[in-house]
């Protein structure tokens, strides 16, 4: 499959070595060079310095019609952005955007963007080794593709929004 | 009127206090609290120093009674997720946001965002307008963003010229409705024969662009 991931922090790059090493087409871009050093020398995908908010980075990069498209840079916006302009504008079928914010995160997964929450993920991983049930929002959120194993088991309804 | 401002930057700073003084009521978001202090102290209590792209201060800035949400700040990413927020979870009828990259334009308005303003774009086309172009001129976006306002300068060799206008074949969902020659504008009628250096001016759904193009002033030629 052809996969395009945006922001070579740890885990775009990780995800990036381990797709390559699967035997997929990866192009992984960052804004920053140096961001590419967290690659192995063994990668054979595309490393592509750029803004993967903007379209025309990321048709040039060759984004157009690929698999799976997912949005890891360090800002929660830039990848709603991008995520949403990849299935919009790029044809993408398959995209993720990772979202910090647990608010944010499940008012986009209402909106119908696919979302993964690192804050919900660590505090469910937390609440699990520690066996303490705690009411966390599920660390991903895929209204596309409701077939997908979702952590934690209720959908928690702390935080309703408007408040506080 | 009720409208939140969000982003404190020049923009929002001086959007905020002519709002005010047309006598809107106004909420200004900023979250630099630092900036939101000085702005606060300068124009009075109507900042909220907090994140307009999240809901609950967006909540707390009243957008449950907000007509309108202009966001404006320097970022295109944020101003989207406040435009989207504003829009699915408060129902905000009108949505303003500022658009750095005029490239995001087609694609805020895809999502939902009302209106889209690109200061690019307009100076762009305020520089375009004095120089010859060989290309379709965007003037505008009306009628719920599906349709632009378009302005075609013809030359000498444009395939147009000669032609009556009334009778060109033109892509549906087109109108021609004025030319403008010699500064003086002339609506088109059954007998309006287009010249050289005429600026024709028409209304048409945005895929029908190049087809217009190709009409009026022939292939783009890729100079």
């Amino acid at each position: 499959m052809r996969i395009i991931i945006v922001g070579c922090g740890r885990v775009g790059s990780l995800l990036a070595e381990s797709l390559d090493a699967a035997g997929h087409e990866v192009v992984i871009l960052d804004t920053a060079t140096r961001a590419f050093d967290r690659l192995p020398d063994s990668f054979k995908g595309d490393a592509v310095r750029g803004d993967g908010t903007d379209e025309d980075v990321l048709r040039r990069a060759g984004a157009e019609g690929a698999d799976i498209f997912l949005a890891l840079t360090e800002g929660d916006n830039r990848n709603v952005m991008t995520a949403q302009m990849a299935a919009d504008a790029l044809g993408i079928k398959r995209t993720v955007a990772k979202i910090n914010d647990p608010l944010r995160a499940a008012a986009y997964a209402e909106l119908g963007v696919a979302t993964v929450c690192r804050t919900n993920l660590i505090a469910d991983a937390l609440a699990r080794y520690l066996d303490l049930p705690i009411a966390v929002g599920p660390g991903v959120q895929a209204p596309g593709f409701a077939d997908e194993p979702v952590p934690g088991e209720q959908p928690a309804a702390p935080a309703r929004r408007g408040e506080g | 009127m009720f409208v939140i401002v969000v982003g404190g930057g020049k923009v929002g700073y001086y959007l905020t206090k002519e709002l005010v003084q047309s006598g809107h009521e106004v909420v200004l978001m900023e979250k630099d609290s630092l900036r939101a202090s000085q702005i606060g102290d300068e124009i009075g209590s109507i900042v909220v120093p907090h994140d307009g792209c999240e809901g609950r201060y967006l909540a707390k800035a009243g957008a449950n009674r907000a007509d309108i949400v202009a966001a404006v700040t320097g970022d295109d990413e944020d101003n989207l997720v406040i435009c989207q927020m504003a829009k699915h979870h408060f129902a905000v009828p009108r949505t303003i946001a500022r658009v750095n990259n005029p490239k995001n334009e087609v694609l805020f308005r895809h999502l939902g965002v009302d209106e889209q303003i690109s200061p690019t774009r307009m100076i762009l086309g305020s520089i375009e307008e004095n120089i010859p172009v060989h290309e379709l001129l965007h003037l505008a976006v009306v009628g719920g963003g599906e349709l632009d306002l378009i302005e075609a300068q013809l030359r000498e060799d444009s395939p147009a010229v000669g032609q009556n206008a009334s009778a060109l074949t033109l892509p549906d969902g087109c109108v021609l409705f004025a030319v403008i020659r010699n500064e003086v504008p002339l609506a088109i009628r059954a007998d309006t024969l287009l010249q050289a250096g005429d600026k024709v001016l028409g209304i048409g759904r945005t895929e029908c662009e190049e087809e217009l193009q190709r009409v009026l002033l022939g292939e783009a030629s890729p100079d």
